[in-house]
């Protein structure tokens, strides 16, 4: 366990160790010197687009490709019909047609029978350039029945809705899990619900209801999916680039999928330019370049567009949540209970462990000290776009924080209680970890209060309730909003984690060069978080090599070990803990080498950053880089010492982390036009040890940004034809510096007990925290007009509507 | 990467040249300006003309000139040229108001007066501020050029006095000493189209509305204006009182549909609120006032 401290400045400028330094991948990327899967060019490449269906819901009756196999340039067009009649040698399947999702159901590669979203793939054009794929995309002639779409999560367990999945058999909308459950719960349903009566028949005691919304939102990176295949005939090898956070298990499930031998496959990641959980699933236009180079026999590149992305590929959220909370009336939290409708879209193609069909959501509890906990989550099949897992999510710990964060606020607001004190009254206290939750997960470490109290002084938190007070006076409305959030995140624990039956732990690999230069393997995968620079100050801070010395490599699974890849926070946490572990490792091996050299017993030196010398004689010793080269010298070595310091590690967590944090927003509502102007952002969050405090407050920045923008803008909502109105940029805002503050930011530092440096993970803790701020800013504005919720995002309309009492519904288009 | 059908290209050298180009290649052809509507759409392939005529190259298209008692905008002045103009800015600051929330930086770079009025969307700006200012529009072709009142020149959304084979080549703007004006706008993202969005151009003597102009964008106002309420006005004293009944009437006379920037209701809430703020802080800013 170890917190930042002063350390040393090397010959380059940088920390060896912790500390803040610029990132060393903006070398490249500053000057455009990025290389992302676009840029990838192979020698006879082809290229190839999708038919995407224009309907939510319609029977395929025949699909005529013979204008487009006509067009000049065109080389191949294949539909889901061609890929049934390519035999697939392999558990998951008999044919091509359909694939497995990260949830164990099936999604289409091309629509056979039917076409289950708008943007579902139909067909597939491969051509010699992109212009013609599009152009020849347009020849292709689809008969369509149309059918009644469902697009409501609400009715589409209704006895008589369309069945969506009747390819499975099914007869109503209900999406079962592996374990064979159609419904997911967690706590204890019976003593919350005995809480929630008791309190409800105590005049001494509050229930409080609410319905809250968390829409459909999607990640939107700047690059969009894509992937160039090449399959060696001759070796045998197919290699994919692709824009994957976990190039490891991509690889695995094509073997799976494809049928090839996964020693043959090697997939490579280079720049991926942002994730945020897009790039987690396995998606059809993958495939089908993999399945184009196979019909080819050469080089393939998909490259999705714009509107494709956002219509297409993983979404997130799309939550109905219905939560009761029950306290004393003067504030003491007893119990919560929260039943959800989940909106998982056509196919059930959420990434999350297996046994966490509904993520970690089961972590809404939050950050408060009571005993009774439960909550129900329902999922249903609709036609909209596949995925779920995405969005910086931490596996829907988001909609949990969203949901317990809303709910104290509506407690609050019944209570006539001021909601920093009804928090700070029910916050967990420091003597109480590691802390059980009523859903049984173990909270690791935090300073609750401390951290909401270091908020509200940055805030002044006193003297905005006395500004707002008088502003109300003038007819004025501000809004001041609390959120405090407990994530858990670095999945985790091989027992219990898996996806697709894969443990959930990573591997790494440090080899120490002779001149005692290293380079770090990783198996996850950075997205734009700063790998290449945070992993090696990591091997600074354990080996006192200069970070500028140590090169770290990540996204080829020909160069890396296995691991499951970058999601879910859980990169430092899994793999920030193996560089560390491996880092000792070698450490222990430089001991034997430096004690051979020094002709004394290993147990005799003793270790100062970069050097093992002889207690009690500091004058003799060696460096790092000196044993470096001494461990490939001539030295005669110890029996059964083999020489290098290479060393390996699997790095398998005991727990998962819990990192926390304390929001303050500040917005100023305009009630003429429903205009909502975010004034003030306080951010104090716990992450534990900070390596890079300065990519911290970057990936805070960034996770606030976005929560703005779900807060207040971003939405893809459905008109009942089953149109995705949120299909371009021009639909799908997303916040600009414009609708930012300057963040104001401020941290605890509670290290985390089992991690080797005591580091938690930062990169969503501020999309998950700061959402329910903003929101909770805005109802406190308009609490005058007696608004206790509005659902997301609070655009002017919404908010507007709002105050007249007639909020919108937001999931479908505004009539 | 978004990917256009095939299309052809040819650089203009003069407002002839380019006339005969259109003339040439009749209704297959588009006038290429900024670009960034008419470019957006092709990639969508919602538009797909089969030759681009680029008049990007034309200098008697561009510049902000004062002609006798009226301010002359070129058809290829960009936003950018608007928003900085001391010669708009002097006579007309409503320009700058509604400039800095158009669309953002790059969009204004090279995005045009004359590409704005001919795309002609419903949320459009300027077509909000042209109304409010009563300009006169300049279209040339083949035989000559001829005006059209600002007030005329819609035919419906997306839809103009401007035929195949002509130019808008620039719109001309009554100086109104004295006048007041101010441009009001809603949007859910700064750089989004309006809401809703309200302009307005006064001039006050003798303590009441000499003249009163109204622009009002993407609520379906007729002809983006708002004339039964300026009527009213005229004549009358600057009280908050005879705004709010204005602005009322100009709501009225709007007809905005529902879409994902709002519903119905509140968009006419805006009309209301837009239009009493624009003229509220026109009159303030109009001098006699
Ligand atoms: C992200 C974004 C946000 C935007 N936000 C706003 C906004 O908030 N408010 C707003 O008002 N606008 C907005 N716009 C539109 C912007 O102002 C465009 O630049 C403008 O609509 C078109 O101007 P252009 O010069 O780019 O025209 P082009 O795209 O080049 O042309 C548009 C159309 O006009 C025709 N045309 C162009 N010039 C002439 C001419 N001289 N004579 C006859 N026909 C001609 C073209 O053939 C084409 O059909 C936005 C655009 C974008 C991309």
């Amino acid at each position: 366990m170890t917190a930042v401290q002063e350390v040393p400045i090397s010959a380059g400028g940088n920390p060896i160790g912790f500390g803040s330094m610029k990132r060393v991948e903006d070398q490249r990327f500053v000057r455009g010197q990025g290389n992302y899967v676009d840029d990838v060019n192979l020698p006879g490449m082809l290229h190839s687009a999708i038919l995407r269906s224009p309907w939510a819901h319609a029977r395929i009756k025949s699909i005529d490709t013979s204008a487009a196999l006509a067009l000049p340039g065109v080389i191949a067009v294949l539909t889901g019909k061609d890929l049934e009649g390519i035999p697939r040698p392999s558990l998951l399947g008999d044919n091509f047609a359909w694939m497995p999702t990260l949830s164990y159901d099936t999604q289409a590669v091309l629509a056979t029978d039917k076409v289950r979203f708008q943007g579902q793939e139909v067909a597939y054009v491969i051509a010699e350039s992109r212009y013609i794929a599009k152009d020849a995309v347009e020849l292709i002639d689809v008969d369509y029945e149309p059918l009644e779409p469902v697009m409501d999560a609400k009715r589409a367990m209704d006895p008589g809705a369309p069945v969506i999945r009747d390819d499975k058999g099914q007869t109503d909308n209900s999406i079962t899990d592996v374990h064979g459950h159609k419904t997911w719960e967690s706590g204890n349903a019976i003593s919350t619900a005995e809480a929630i009566a008791r309190a409800e028949a105590d005049p001494n005691c509050v229930v409080v209801t609410q319905e809250v919304m968390y829409p459909r939102v999607h990640p939107a990176p700047m690059e969009t999916c894509g992937s160039v295949a090449h399959l060696d005939k001759v070796t045998g090898q197919l290699t994919l680039y692709t824009t994957s956070q976990a190039p490891h298990a991509h690889r695995t499930v094509y073997a799976m999928v494809a049928g090839l031998p996964e020693q043959k496959i090697r997939v490579i990641a280079p720049d991926i330019g942002g994730g945020f959980g897009n790039k987690v699933g396995v998606y059809p236009g993958y495939v089908l370049s993999i399945l184009g180079t196979i019909v080819t026999g050469k080089p393939v590149k998909w490259i999705e567009d714009r509107g494709e992305n956002l219509m297409s590929t993983s979404f997130a959220r799309d939550y109905h949540m219905t939560g009761k909370i029950a306290a004393t009336k003067d504030g003491k939290i007893l119990a919560v209970d929260v039943d959800v409708l989940a909106d998982h879209g056509a196919f059930n193609g959420v990434a999350q462990p297996t046994n966490y069909p509904a993520g970690f959501f089961h972590i809404f509890s939050g950050s408060y000290d009571y005993p009774d906990a439960h909550c129900k989550v329902t999922p249903v099949y609709t036609n909209k776009a596949p995925g779920g897992v995405a969005y910086a999510c931490s596996f829907r710990i988001t909609e949990a924080v969203y949901v317990i964060e809303r709910l104290v606020d509506c407690l609050a607001a019944e209570l006539g209680m001021d909601p920093a004190e009804l928090r700070l009254k029910n916050l967990l206290k420091p003597d109480q970890f590691p802390y059980t939750s009523p859903t049984g997960w173990v909270y690791d470490s935090g300073q609750y209060e401390k951290t909401m109290r270091v908020a509200m002084e940055i805030a002044g938190y006193d003297e905005l309730r006395r500004e707002q007070a008088e502003k109300r006076a003038r007819g004025e409305y501000m809004g001041i909003g609390i959120s405090f959030f407990t994530e858990g995140v670095g999945a985790g624990p091989r027992k219990d984690m898996d996806i697709l039956g894969l443990g959930m732990a990573d591997g790494i690999e440090l080899r120490v060069h002779p001149t005692g230069k290293a380079v770090l393997r990783l198996s996850v995968m950075s997205q734009g978080q700063g790998h290449e620079t945070t992993y090696a100050q990591i091997v600074a801070h354990e080996l006192g090599i200069p970070p500028e010395d140590i090169d770290v490599v990540n996204g080829d699974t020909d160069q890396t070990p296995f691991g499951l890849g970058t999601y879910g926070s859980r990169s430092m946490p899994v793999s920030g803990a193996a560089a560390a572990i491996v880092s000792r490792k070698v450490k222990e091996r430089a001991r034997i080498v430096a004690a051979a050299a020094l002709e004394c017993s290993p147990d005799d030196l003793e270790w100062e950053l970069g050097r093992w010398s002889v207690k009690g004689d500091k004058e003799r010793g060696k460096t790092i880089q000196e044993i470096a080269l001494l461990s490939h010298s001539s030295l005669e070595l110890p029996e059964g010492v083999e020489g290098h310091l290479d060393a390996t590690a699997v790095y398998n967590p005991p727990n998962l982390t819990y990192p926390y944090g304390a929001y303050i927003c500040v917005v100023d509502v305009d009630p003429g036009t429903g205009v909502v102007k975010v004034r003030r952002f306080i951010a104090v969050d716990d992450c534990g040890t900070r390596v890079n405090p300065m990519l911290v407050d970057g990936q805070v920045h960034g996770g606030i940004a976005d929560g703005i923008g779900m807060a207040l803008m971003e939405l893809i909502a459905f008109d009942t034809d089953g149109n995705n109105l949120g299909g371009s940029f021009m639909d799908y805002l997303l916040p600009t510096s414009m609708e930012c503050p300057s963040f104001e930011l401020g941290e605890t530092v509670t290290p985390s007990p089992h991690h080797p440096i005591g580091a938690k993970g930062v990169g969503e803790s501020a999309t998950v925290g700061s959402p329910a701020a903003v929101v909770n800013a805005v109802m406190d504005a308009l609490a005058p007009f007696g608004v206790r919720h509005a659902d997301m995002p609070l655009t002017p309309s919404n908010v507007w509507r709002a105050i007249q009492g007639n909020p919108i519904r937001v999931d479908m288009a505004i009539e | 990467m978004q990917t256009p059908a095939p299309v052809d290209y040819v650089r203009a050298t003069s407002v002839a040249d380019a006339l005969s180009l259109l003339q040439q290649h009749g209704d297959e052809a588009r006038l290429l300006a900024g670009g960034h509507s008419l470019l957006p759409m092709m990639k969508l392939r919602l538009a797909r003309p089969e030759i681009l005529v680029d008049i990007n190259d034309l200098d008697e298209l561009r510049g902000i000139r004062i002609d006798g008692n009226e301010i002359v905008v070129g058809a290829m002045v960009t936003h950018a040229e608007i928003l900085n103009s001391p010669i708009l800015f002097e006579h007309y600051p409503i320009f700058r108001e509604a400039e800095k929330v158009i669309a953002d930086p790059i969009v204004r770079n090279k995005g045009t007066m004359g590409g704005s009025m001919c795309q002609a969307d419903p949320a459009e700006d300027l077509s909000a501020v042209g109304a409010a200012l009563r300009g006169t529009v300049v279209i040339q072709n083949a035989e000559g050029r001829r005006t059209v009142a600002m007030r005329e020149f819609h035919e419906g959304p997306y839809e103009t006095k401007v035929a195949d084979g002509e130019i808008l080549v620039e719109v001309r703007y009554p100086i109104l000493p004295g006048s007041g004006s101010a441009y009001e706008k809603v949007e859910r993202r700064s750089g989004d189209w309006a809401v809703c969005a309200a302009g307005a151009c006064v001039t006050i003597s003798g303590g009441v509305f000499s003249s009163v102009g109204i622009g009002i964008g993407a609520v379906n106002a007729e002809h983006f204006t708002a004339v039964d309420a300026e009527a009213f006005l005229v004549g009358k004293e600057p009280t908050a009182e005879n705004i709010a009944t204005a602005a009322q009437m100009a709501a009225d006379s709007c007809d905005p549909s529902a879409d994902q920037r709002g519903p119905a209701d509140y968009k006419k809430h805006l009309a209301m609120e837009l239009t009493k703020r624009a003229l509220t802080r026109a009159a303030a800013a109009a001098k006699g006032a």
